[in-house]
């Protein structure tokens, strides 16, 4: 009987984590912009041209 | 990409830099700053710019990049939706200013206006709705996960110490939905009921409480197991509707006033020399230089020897018009050409275009204008729902009290319009997307309905059903004879030496035509261009310029009489081009609807206009934008719903007041007035299938109606009976809910499809 008492609150401990981090995705403005991000990770890393110029 | 940039980095800077010596000196004037930055703390700030020419992948990159330009910028990020770009700089007096320059300079002037100061940033309404969405369906998937040995083996089989844990955990599970996603419905419910008016969060208020309250009271009692998963279910499905119907679009702003299009400084002249003043300081008598391209903030009086002022942005007519000094000039023209020197004779605020902000259709609240048919039914639901349960409690309350209150709840958990509270949602959500595929974006879902319901329409004539940007020169000949190929490239090479937009209509007219050397070329300003080419001597412009001998004179406000060697030979007609489609679209609406005509020029082109609209329709000429508002005002009082299709800040008050203002745009980035929806002009000729396709949608969601009010009565037979069981009702309640929203986004679908709204 135990077994499921200390189950279920192990699920909800698992699902708690899932639900903090959606909402913090969501206070960190992940769902503001949708596109942006999708064209900034085709940068290339901009150090190595950093270094190259100076 | 990155390699590409830093070879251009170096020799590109200077592009646009000596234009604006002191454009920017308005932004070191403290108040204006304090209004552009969001945050500071005397070291650091931050600034979020609208950047309206950024297009692409590499100018996020570039705007991203800023800080290796400059020593200010410490970080920039872009939102490519919305072209802003946010900053944080070192603070000094003059990083603002140095900020906006160097953005110029490299191609990407940020827009700044009397808009931007004033604005109130978005509330984070999406966030709060995203937040509320997670915690609603995290304890839902939970609540479910627990109600499950319920489902399948039934009370009595669980062990009791188990079922009394389960029920603990569900009861703290339902408490954020109850007190946290589901408190919009509680609070639009109570102020619907405090201003005497049952909306529909009435009856789903009513719900989701009894739902609560009876799950709390089975559990605690241990009577029963209660509906939590239900109600958390109801509550989730609720908020997905509640997200699905709001789609919005980043780039499109249906709220903006003169104040979007106003600069924030003007260019005021002192006895010290010139100044930029903050437009807010702008006084009578005070006086204003305006180069070329500027806006015309306030009513003044000429100063300069001539203007040529456009209009487009106020009328939507894109032939400039001449002044003279002395004439008055209203707020919203924009300079074409030199520098002019003006004197302000009114305030911004009381300019004669601007003071039609102060009537009161801009001031009321516009939310109370539309009943939605939800609402509307939600009034007699509640009624018959409620004394429905009173009923069957007082059938019941013959047996037991307990027995009674049993089913008085049953059957208001049951009849809780959960079905009937998402087939709005949906049916018109997808539809504001079909629409949104089509270009015709819509403020809200609310405008549909209103749509659905006009009976007139009201046209403005200069750039919405003719072209703004296209005007057209058509040659009359005098004698019915054409012209030779040397007499038109003649023509062609003499008006093309002229910047006159006339000219450079009639040159386009005979593009083909070579270009030929002109001589003796004489421009006379408002009059016409003459001189000699090829032996011919050309006049073109108005009659007494031509002055021919005693010859028929073709008077007309926008033509031009063409003479070669002293002979009149004919005219340039320019006349605004019809939209392509007019002809087809107003026939179509002609049968259905009043249409008028409301246009603030002259009678001149009444019969050509007369083709269109026959004689049913009404026209109205040399209406002034408050004429328009008040017209539209008359209309409402005798009944009728209106529509309003216009373009120019001249109709902003004929559009905010009409049940659906719709603005007309050839881009939809770039300009609209304040209104319910932005159709984009090429999608013009489709103006009868929106309004018969928002009409097919709410015979969709009548229809939808009809399928919840039928699971409905099947789950009142239970519950009225006194025989609902969790397990029903948990079954029950998803299936009505999923059955109309497949069958309302299936169907608005559908007919989408049928009429070709989906290509």
């Amino acid at each position: 009987m135990s077994a499921i008492v200390v189950l279920i609150c192990a699920s909800l401990l698992v699902a708690v984590g899932f639900l903090i981090a959606f909402l913090w995705a969501v206070k960190s403005g992940q769902f503001e912009d949708k596109y942006t991000p999708s064209v900034r990770m085709l940068f290339d890393d901009a150090k190595p041209a950093e270094k190259e110029k100076e | 990409m990155c390699a590409y940039y830093d070879l251009e980095n170096m020799p590109g800077n200077s592009l646009k830099e000596a234009g604006f010596a002191k454009k920017f000196h308005y932004l070191e004037d403290q108040d204006i700053r304090r209004q552009l930055i969001n945050f500071t703390d005397g070291e650091k700030s931050t600034t979020t710019f609208y950047i309206p020419s950024m297009h692409c992948a590499s100018c996020v990159w570039l705007l991203e990049s800023l800080y290796r330009l400059t020593p200010i910028v410490l970080s920039s990020k872009v939102n490519f939706m919305k072209k802003e770009l946010s900053l944080t700089f070192r603070e000094s007096p003059t990083a603002l200013r140095e900020l906006v320059e160097l953005l110029t300079a490299i191609g990407y002037e940020p827009l700044i206006n009397l808009g931007t100061l004033t604005a109130q940033s978005d509330a984070d309404d999406n966030k709060d709705l995203y937040v509320k969405i997670g915690v609603a369906g995290f304890c839902f998937a939970n609540i479910m996960m627990l109600s499950f040995p319920e489902y399948l083996v039934g009370s009595g089989v669980v062990e009791p110490e188990i079922k009394k844990f389960f029920g603990v955990v569900m009861i703290l599970l339902s408490l954020p939905v109850f007190f946290y996603s589901a408190q919009d419905y509680f609070r639009s419910a109570l102020q619907g009921w405090k201003q005497k008016h049952i909306n529909m969060d009435v009856p789903i208020s009513i719900g989701i409480l009894t739902l609560f309250a009876r799950s709390i009271f089975e559990i605690v009692s241990g009577a029963g197991h209660g509906f939590m998963d239900s109600f958390a279910g109801l509550v989730f499905l609720l908020l997905i509707g509640k997200m699905f119907e709001k789609k919005t679009y980043d780039t499109l702003s249906f709220e903006r006033d003169y104040k979007s299009y106003f600069p924030v400084s003007v260019t005021r002249l002192s006895p010290d020399g010139e100044q930029s003043a903050p437009l807010e300081k702008l006084k009578v008598k005070d006086r204003i230089l305006v180069r070329n391209q500027e806006l015309i903030p306030a009513d003044a009086v000429l100063m300069s020897e001539s203007a040529t002022i456009d209009y487009s942005f106020v009328t939507g007519e894109s032939r400039p018009v001449e002044k003279k000094n002395g004439d008055i000039i209203f707020a919203g023209g924009k300079q074409v050409g030199g520098a002019i020197e003006l004197e302000v004779i009114k305030e911004v605020s009381q300019s004669y275009l601007t003071q039609l902000w102060n009537d009161d259709a801009f001031t009321k609240d516009q939310q109370s204008k539309i009943t939605t048919l939800a609402n509307s039914i939600s009034k007699y639901f509640t009624i018959v729902v409620l004394s429905l349960a009173a009923a069957s409690a007082l059938f019941w309350a013959r047996t037991s009290f307990a027995q009674g209150l049993n089913a008085f709840t049953a059957v208001l958990i049951v009849a809780c319009p959960c079905a009937l509270a998402l087939s709005t949602p949906f049916t018109l959500g997808n539809t504001l997307r079909i629409f949104g595929r089509q270009k015709f974006y819509l403020k809200n879902t609310a405008v549909i309905e209103a749509l659905a319901r006009i009976d007139t329409i009201v046209f403005d004539k200069t750039g919405t059903i003719t072209r703004s940007q296209k005007t057209r020169a058509t040659f009359v000949p005098a004698d019915g004879r054409s012209l030779s190929e040397k007499e038109q490239s003649a023509i062609h090479s003499l008006a093309a030496q002229s910047n006159h937009p006339v000219s450079k209509q009639i040159a386009s007219c005979f593009s083909a035509a070579p270009k030929l050397p002109v001589l003796n070329f004489h421009e006379i300003p408002g009059k016409g261009v003459t001189g000699e080419i090829n032996g011919l001597e050309i006049r073109i412009g108005s009659h007494d310029f031509v002055q021919t001998n005693g010859e028929k004179e073709y008077a007309s406000g926008s033509s031009a009489n063409v003479a070669i060697n002293g002979r009149l030979i004919g005219r340039f007609d320019v006349a605004n081009e019809y939209r392509a489609g007019l002809a087809g679209v107003i026939e179509k609406l002609l049968a259905r609807f009043e249409l008028v005509l409301l246009t603030g020029d002259g009678e001149s082109e009444k019969t050509a206009l007369l083709q269109f609209f026959k004689q049913d329709a009404c026209m109205k000429f040399q209406q002034m934008p408050i004429d328009k508002l008040n017209y539209i005002k008359s209309r409402q009082k005798a009944g009728k719903r209106v529509l309003m299709i216009g373009d120019g800040l001249n109709d902003a008050g004929a559009l905010k007041q009409s049940d659906v203002g719709i603005s007309l745009s050839e881009n939809i980035n770039a300009f609209s007035p304040a209104s319910d929806a932005i159709l984009e002009a090429s999608g013009f000729h489709r103006l009868v299938d929106f309004i018969d396709f928002s009409k097919t949608s709410m015979r969709i969601i009548l229809a939808s109606f009809g399928i919840s009010f039928l699971y409905n009565s099947v789950g009142l037979g239970f519950a009225m009976r006194g025989t609902l069981s969790p397990l029903i009702a948990a079954v029950l309640m998803p299936l009505s809910s999923i059955t109309v929203i497949l069958f309302t986004t299936g169907m608005t679908t559908f007919f989408a499809n049928k009429r070709g709204l989906l290509s």
